[in-house]
């Protein structure tokens, strides 16, 4: 058995997109390790995302909480891709990792 | 409508009248009575991506399996794929899995010595738990509490014949057997985009 047991790929968020004034939340930009061209985030295209976080407050028995999202589509062409989350990302994470599962599959 | 010939008395009246069987209602609905549209979408069977073929080894993504490298054996009715560890080489038993959680790796297993025609969507369906009425259902923790969940006899049988099958294939190839048994995770640095699986 290796010693990791990771079955994801890291990611950042690192902002919501936006125009020169206005942001728009619904949509957050990531930046995913070792992706750094549109065509090779083409591969992540549909993948589920999601932001896990601890809280103070236990929910069923566990502080640890997860937003789940999906890759939508690149943004620009250094590998940045669009991810839709259930319920945006608040702001404070910018900058937070997000993992980027390897399902569904299409391999 | 089918009509019925009917020998009328009289001998002015021809002797024989064809007359409907069932008498036409005397009234029409007042208003119409809405017919249910025609349903035209027909299930269609579940077509899999070409790299799933049976004897592939696949890793599954998601689940209390996850990261384990387990032997196709064939897809089931159901949309759904049939997969087994082996359970004696990984601790995978014959289990179905759904083809989007799943990689599949270039390594090909031979299963065609492996005989998996009883293996149906129905065979991996829930039991249906006999209702317990009133109080017995009410206070049935206690009996839940002793009553731990226990493979069925079959399903072990099952699993062993497919197994026996299925090592000796193993064996055949160098290395396969401590392949199946390891299992797959990403380190620093590793790249599935660029992955040749």
């Amino acid at each position: 058995m290796p010693a990791t047991h990771r079955l994801y790929v890291k990611g950042k968020h690192i902002a919501h997109q936006r125009g020169k004034r206005n942001s728009h939340p619904g949509t957050s930009l990531i930046q995913i390790e070792g992706v750094a061209s549109a065509k090779e985030a083409q591969f992540y295209f549909g993948k589920r995302v999601a932001f896990v976080y601890r809280a103070k407050k236990e929910i069923k028995g566990s502080k640890i909480r997860v937003i789940w999202g999906k890759i939508t589509r690149a943004h620009g062409n250094n590998g940045a891709v669009r991810a839709n989350f259930r319920s945006n990302l608040p702001p404070k994470t910018f900058g937070a990792s997000v993992r980027i599962m390897l399902y569904p599959s299409s391999i | 409508m089918s009509a019925v010939t009917k020998e009328i008395g009289g001998a002015k009246n021809g002797g024989k009248r064809v007359i409907p069987a069932n008498k036409a209602s005397k009234w029409y609905p007042a208003e119409d009575i809405p017919t249910p549209k025609k349903v035209r979408k027909a299930a269609r069977p579940t077509v899999l991506r070409p790299s799933l073929v049976p004897g592939a080894v696949l890793i599954i993504l998601a689940g209390r399996f996850r990261g384990k490298r387990v032997v196709l054996l064939k897809s089931l009715e159901d949309g759904t794929l049939l997969v087994t560890g082996p359970f004696k080489v990984n601790g995978v038993p014959l289990r179905r899995v759904n083809a989007r959680y799943v990689i599949a790796t270039s390594t090909l297993v031979s299963v065609e010595s492996v005989d998996v025609s009883k293996f149906t969507s129905a065979y991996f369906a829930h039991e249906k738990k006999a209702k317990k009425e009133g109080e017995a259902e009410f206070f049935g923790d206690e009996e839940k509490k002793e009553k731990k969940t226990v493979v069925s006899e079959t399903r072990i049988a099952d699993q062993k014949a497919v197994d026996s099958a299925l090592l000796a294939e193993i064996k055949k190839v160098p290395a396969l057997k401590a392949y199946l048994a390891s299992s797959f995770s990403l380190k620093k640095g590793d790249k599935p985009h660029l992955m040749k699986f």
